[in-house]
């Protein structure tokens, strides 16, 4: 029962992460179009940009956050205009490709800067734990579990009722149209990659700080494909559910049955729902015309 | 005054057909044929064995070429379908011990069976959607091949060390001729698969290949069995990728999972990326390309390192940003890559002066 108890929380709290990396994911597709491969590698540039503010700047933690987001806006935008843009209307390979490049660029200046091992970064949330039902549960899980839940909110509540959230959903809907109305599409793209990048630090940090501030943040990020593939690539809400389901899974299959099997287990389950149901428990049903 | 040529114009099926139009064309082939046979006996033996990498990445380029530049089906499978070939070629071989080009031959076959068994998700999903089936494909090969359930693979090692190649009588020679020997097989099939590739597409097979790419429903409409056309694809560009993991494993003469991982998937897209989609000299080039380019990059950290020792320091991270710069620079300034820049060369000269 603590076993289970434990498996519980842990999976729930690797489950929000992975649920905040999911979220940018789907942003970037839903508004753009564009399949992101680089979503781990914003996981990875989110926390060190924190680590850099926080540790080697020597600043306050709220302050740290307001430097890490500002940053990840920049970074977001910049990405935007100078790589994505000139790929509008390319074909999905290309897109696919231009990503993994990015990717690939990403980590490698990452690791230029910071070199390959891990940095230590003082723990941001407290590191005791609690006694439950004869369980002893780290505190700091639930709290990132309490994080990702608020930050998943706000998300959500931006979408329905701010209006460039009206207008993001617009522009997902139909581009032409959106344009027709007024809204300004090119804004539109630069906010969705900011936002992606901004919901990515949160991930990145809040992992960081539960694991390790290091390179393998990034392959963390590789996960967020399962879960978005489970949820429904374009559905808000499928990735808290498929965010949830993929960390609660590892972190059982890890825990009863085999660690290094927890780590292939998201991927069998990714190929099993594509031959069953290709888009997902969420997503939207696509007609494909001629 | 004479007539200035304006491009190549074909007047029959046949002439349009043909894998050369011009002359210059054929001048072209013979220099390139006297190059790789003088090439063995000039260079010294590091220059041969990246020579020889070269080969090999030709012969699995080409392939990835077939699926995803002139099939569409994009594949980030690659590592593992190499790593099938080279597993099973090894096993067959040395543990078996079925003579090496049999064993290759039953490695290529069944590369092409597993490759067919991971391109029926292609069959319902395209795009992104098969790109991430794809990239699910290969993290469950590395994952097998790592962990290497009840040591089948590797006997519990986790690496195979592989005899030295033997077929029939001839057995590849001591470190000093090694490269030499090599060479020739390499290059030989090397040119081979080249030349399957480049006929592949004269074919109603290979054409309606580029009719799957183009547009799926259209093609399914003209008559083209859209079934039959992917999956004969992944069957295909598997076989050559299963070749070309045989190759390096009997090439290298040890196996580990290292070799086969997402990353080598991913050079191995951008080799075609870089060389030009749907192009099967393209695939050539972004082979050389790719394959030449960290040696270059090693070459000028070394020569800078006195001035510089960040540079020397920080290889590997250079090494992948520079690929991933590259990638992005081709995919944004000419994505039709190092095929087209040099079909544009051409032009220019053709047509000259006249700017198109």
């Amino acid at each position: 029962m603590s076993t289970f108890l434990n498996l519980l929380v842990y999976g729930l709290a690797d489950g929000a992460i992975l649920a905040l990396a999911a979220l940018g994911f789907v942003l970037i597709y839903k508004a753009t179009g564009v399949i992101n491969f680089a979503q781990g590698e914003f996981l990875l540039v989110g926390a060190y940009m924190f680590y850099t503010a926080f540790v080697v700047l020597r600043l306050p933690m709220v302050l740290a956050v307001v430097f890490g987001v500002v940053v990840a806006t920049l970074i977001g935008i910049v990405i935007e205009r100078l790589i994505l843009r000139p790929m509008v209307g390319e074909s999905p390979i290309s897109i696919i490709m231009v990503t993994i490049g990015l990717s690939m660029l990403l980590r490698a200046l990452v690791q230029m800067f910071y070199g390959t091992s891990p940095m230590s970064q003082p723990p941001l949330l407290p590191r005791t734990s609690i006694s439950f039902a004869g369980a002893t549960i780290p505190l700091n899980r639930l709290l990132v579990v309490l994080i990702a839940a608020v930050v998943l909110t706000l998300f959500t509540q931006f979408f329905r009722r701010s209006r460039h959230g009206i207008a993001m959903r617009a522009v997902a809907d139909d581009q032409q149209a959106a344009m027709t109305m007024g809204i300004s599409v090119r804004r539109i793209f630069a906010m969705a990659w900011a936002l992606a990048a901004v919901s990515a630090l949160i991930a990145g940090v809040l992992l960081g700080d539960i694991s390790a501030v290091d390179q393998n943040l990034a392959s963390f990020g590789l996960l967020v494909f399962p879960v978005v593939i489970l949820g429904g690539l374009d559905s808000v809400p499928g990735t808290i559910v498929g965010g949830l389901v993929m960390g609660l899974l590892s972190q059982f299959v890890s825990g009863y049955l085999d660690p290094g099997l927890a780590t292939v287990i998201p991927y069998i389950v990714l190929v099993l729902i594509l031959l069953v149901r290709p888009y997902g428990i969420f997503g939207e049903t696509r007609i494909e015309r001629v | 005054m004479a007539a200035t040529a304006t491009g190549i114009h074909h007047r029959s099926y046949a002439s349009e057909l043909r894998l050369r139009a011009t002359r210059a064309e054929y001048v072209r082939l013979a220099l390139l044929a006297v190059l790789l046979v003088v090439v063995p006996f000039v260079m010294d033996n590091y220059w041969l064995s990246i020579i020889n990498t070269i080969f090999i990445a030709v012969i699995g380029a080409v392939g990835l070429n077939i699926l995803v530049g002139y099939t569409g089906q994009i594949s980030l499978g690659q590592g593992g379908f190499l790593a099938v070939g080279a597993y099973a070629s090894v096993i067959l071989s040395d543990r078996i011990g079925l003579p090496t080009p049999l064993s290759i031959a039953l490695a290529v076959a069944l590369t092409a069976v597993v490759g067919t068994f991971f391109g029926l998700p292609g069959l319902r999903l395209k795009g992104l959607y098969l790109a991430i089936a794809t990239l699910a494909s290969q993290q469950i090969i590395e994952f097998f091949i790592r962990r290497d359930y009840g040591g089948f693979l590797t006997e519990g090692r986790g690496y195979i060390n592989v005899d030295r190649l033997e077929v029939g009588p001839f057995k590849i020679g001591a470190r000093s001729v090694f490269e030499f020997q090599w060479y020739w097989i390499l290059a030989v099939i090397a040119v081979l698969a080249v030349i399957c590739a480049r006929n592949l597409f004269r074919t109603g097979l290979g054409r309606s290949f580029m009719a799957v790419r183009d547009q799926d429903i259209a093609a399914e409409a003209i008559g083209v069995n859209l079934t039959r056309a992917k999956l004969t694809a992944f069957a295909v560009s598997s076989s050559f990728v299963g070749l070309a993991g045989a190759l390096t494993a009997h090439y290298s003469e040890v196996v580990t999972w290292e070799k086969f991982t997402l990353e080598v998937s991913i050079l191995y897209l951008a080799m075609i990326i870089v060389g030009g989609l749907g192009s099967v000299a393209g695939a050539v080039y972004g082979a050389v390309f790719m394959t030449l380019l960290p040696v270059l990059i090693r070459n000028v950290a070394n020569a800078a390192s006195g001035s510089v020792p960040f540079l020397a320091d920080q290889l590997p991270a250079i090494q992948n940003a520079v690929f991933g710069a590259i990638i992005i620079a081709f995919l944004i300034f000419e994505p039709r890559g190092l095929d087209r820049i040099w079909q544009r060369m051409k032009d220019y000269f053709r047509v000259w002066p006249f700017r198109y």
